[in-house]
């Protein structure tokens, strides 16, 4: 078996892994529950929920820009390829769907594959899950035209290697997106003491502050593994309206960016 | 899981509008506009609802939801049947015309348009027909909802059942889906109801509408399209709810007699067109327009007294309101049915809809009735209102339906 290269979020309930393959009853209806909780956008994920349509907004004008679509169409996507690595109960993977693209989802947790496609059976979405990891991918030889790492490159336990990896998933032509939190002591007194500690927005222990990225860093690695990284843009946070928006100006603590892959 | 797609019986769309009034089939429009899939179900067989002895009413329309008219590209088949409202003269009793709105002093656009409510129905379902991503399911009684946390489903009595992501009730003001769903409301009965009719009349309007205060409540003329080459108009007359029985027993020479002395001779001779229409008022606003996957459109959400000529438009204004925060929600690939988007929409309407029942309420009760102070203190402030030219710029944009933080396709933008 390849190794877990990728430790995505875990929270007290899916730390008890379950085994792939056929699940019985029981485990089933559990799986279901903690569906509806990662779906609940005032539940144990609401900061995901606050912070998705801005990351799906950013994908979606960028991806649109990039190969001429149409964004204010329902369907913009149709006939791209979207990997979404770390995928968790699928909360990208749905919108990305609905918006016409054809979507796969890996996550190195089985219970959190089984827990996104419960939930796309019930909204109808077409959308391929997969308990795997990238390596996996790349010795299938798998393409795609859009790669989503969000959220997810401060979890790797080598980052080139992963970032490598990626960039050998991606077609030509194709983007690779990613957001991740910067290494600077305002990050570490906001993600770590404020959203683990103070706001309890997540489990205590979901990031080390250590392997947070500074986008030097990230564009650096994206280089070596040829992607060139075309944007960069700060994601804040509003205290008085709780609200998440996009600032190209301030970098210090979230950010997402996207770069694409060299020209051969 | 359940295949839906071998259960021959089951239909599914993105948006399940229940309703085909005009707000409904308006709302079908826009929201289909933009790409979606619209199922459409409604009561009763639509070919009922066109003909001239179902519905006789004649409708203002403001500006505002004249551009929503274009937006959703109706404008060509309705502007032939569309009466432009060029002036307003507001008059209380004895005193004609001391207030009067001039579209000319807000710009080059009239202040709205009178069209039959059944010419704009013909030419809605005209155009719905033409849409293939709308499927109108008439007639049709529902006979169970089940709604679960990502999808309602409806039931129709013949079988079929309709699975969608959100349900929007524009079932009207008695709204049954706003009862089954335990939304309350706020209402009170106004002791008034309205006589609605046409006239010929021998003088051109020239594109004039006229109300009129008296204490029995609002009596409104209002310039409609010539028919066989005869001018002609609307007329909504409110009186108090006892009078009303004894003015519709009337012979038809008697009740012109009537009508002269309340409208005067200023038309010339009056010939009354078709049937009289009798309505009850009365003013109703729910409590909450949003549910779990679910809204209240239009008059299902609030129902207001005629006198300013808005019930409509405020529908009109939810719709664009509503499909601009659906659409751009669907835009992200969100799930349209989600309460953080359908609380947008009541944010956005409630407040402003509420303002608008407190002051047609208000209007009515200061006008209607015959008490010497108040009709003092109402003459004085129409004629401050008429002094004071921006104060009477900003109630004629309102009247036009051009105020406040507007929706895309109020301000003519594509949706």
């Amino acid at each position: 078996m390849t190794s877990k290269v990728i430790r995505y979020k875990m929270t007290e309930k899916t730390k008890n892994s379950v085994e792939n393959g056929s699940v019985d009853p029981i485990e089933m209806e559990k799986f279901r529950a903690m569906a509806n909780e990662w779906w609940d956008p005032e539940g144990k994920f609401k900061p995901l929920h606050k912070i998705n349509p801005l990351r799906v907004e950013y994908i979606r004008n960028n991806v649109s820009q990039h190969f001429n679509l149409d964004k204010n169409s329902l369907l913009p996507f149709s006939g791209l390829k979207v990997l979404d690595i770390g995928c968790g109960g699928g909360l990208l993977c749905e919108p990305m769907a609905r918006l016409g693209a054809t979507v796969t989802g890996i996550d190195v947790l089985s219970e959190n594959i089984e827990i996104a496609k419960i939930h796309s059976e019930e909204t109808s979405l077409s959308i391929t899950y997969r308990k795997a990891s990238i390596e996996e991918l790349v010795s299938e030889n798998k393409e795609f035209d859009i790669i989503l790492n969000m959220e997810v490159v401060e979890h790797v336990v080598n980052i080139e290697d992963f970032l490598d990896n990626c960039a050998n998933t991606v077609s030509q032509n194709g983007l690779l997106f990613f957001s991740t939190l910067n290494r600077t002591p305002k990050s570490f007194l906001l993600a770590i003491i404020g959203a683990e500690y103070i706001l309890r927005w997540l489990p205590r222990g979901t990031h080390d502050w250590k392997k947070f990225i500074k986008p030097s860093e990230i564009t650096n690695i994206l280089l070596k593994a040829e992607i060139e990284v075309r944007d960069l843009t700060g994601v804040t946070f509003n205290p008085l309206n709780g609200l998440w928006s996009a600032n190209t100006s301030d970098l210090e603590v979230n950010y997402m960016g996207y770069g694409k892959k060299f020209n051969t | 899981m359940l295949n839906n797609s071998l259960d021959k019986n089951m239909e599914s769309a993105e948006v399940c509008i229940v309703g085909g009034g005009l707000i409904g089939l308006t709302l079908a429009l826009a929201l289909s506009s933009t790409g979606l899939e619209v199922a459409i179900v409604e009561r009763v067989d639509l070919q009922d609802t066109i003909s001239s002895e179902f519905d006789g009413r004649a409708t203002a329309i403001s500006n505002g939801s004249a551009q929503v008219i274009k937006g959703i590209g109706l404008w060509n088949l309705v502007s032939d049947q569309l009466s432009p409202i060029n002036d307003i003269r507001v008059s209380d009793k004895n005193s004609l015309f001391f207030l009067h709105y001039d579209h000319t002093e807000v710009g080059n656009e009239p202040l709205g348009y009178i069209i039959e409510n059944r010419l704009l129905r013909l030419s809605l379902l005209k155009k719905i027909k033409e849409q293939n991503r709308i499927s109108l399911l008439a007639p049709a009684k529902i006979t169970e909802i089940n709604k679960s946390p990502n999808k309602v489903q409806l039931k129709l009595a013949d079988g079929r059942k309709i699975k969608s992501q959100l349900l929007l009730a524009c079932d009207g003001k008695n709204s049954s889906l706003r009862e089954s769903t335990g939304i309350p409301v706020t209402s009170w009965n106004y002791n008034q109801s309205s006589i609605v009719f046409s006239v010929f009349h021998e003088i051109s309007h020239d594109n004039l509408a006229h109300e009129l205060f008296l204490p029995g409540g609002p009596f409104a003329i209002l310039p409609m399209v010539d028919l066989n080459g005869r001018h002609r108009s609307a007329v909504v007359w409110t009186d108090s709810k006892s009078l009303i029985p004894s003015l519709l027993a009337l012979k038809e020479e008697e009740f012109i007699s009537e009508l002269y002395k309340r409208f005067g001779d200023f038309l010339g001779k009056l010939e009354i067109v078709g049937s009289k229409w009798t309505y009850p008022l009365s003013l109703l606003h729910a409590q909450r327009y949003i549910d779990h996957r679910f809204a209240l459109v239009g008059d299902a959400a609030h129902s207001i007294h005629p006198i300013a000529g808005q019930g409509l438009n405020m529908g009109i204004r939810d719709i664009a309101a509503l499909s601009e925060v659906i659409v751009d929600a669907r835009r992200l690939g969100a799930d349209i049915g989600l309460s953080e988007t359908l609380s947008a929409y009541e944010r956005w309407r409630r407040f402003d809809n509420l303002v608008l029942a407190v002051v047609t309420d208000t209007i009515n009760k200061l006008f209607s009735n015959d008490i010497p102070p108040v009709r003092t203190a109402r003459r004085f402030g129409l004629g401050t209102i008429n002094e004071v030219a921006p104060l009477r710029r900003a109630l004629m944009r309102h009247a036009m339906g051009t105020m406040g933080e507007l929706p895309r396709l109020i301000r003519g933008e594509s949706l």
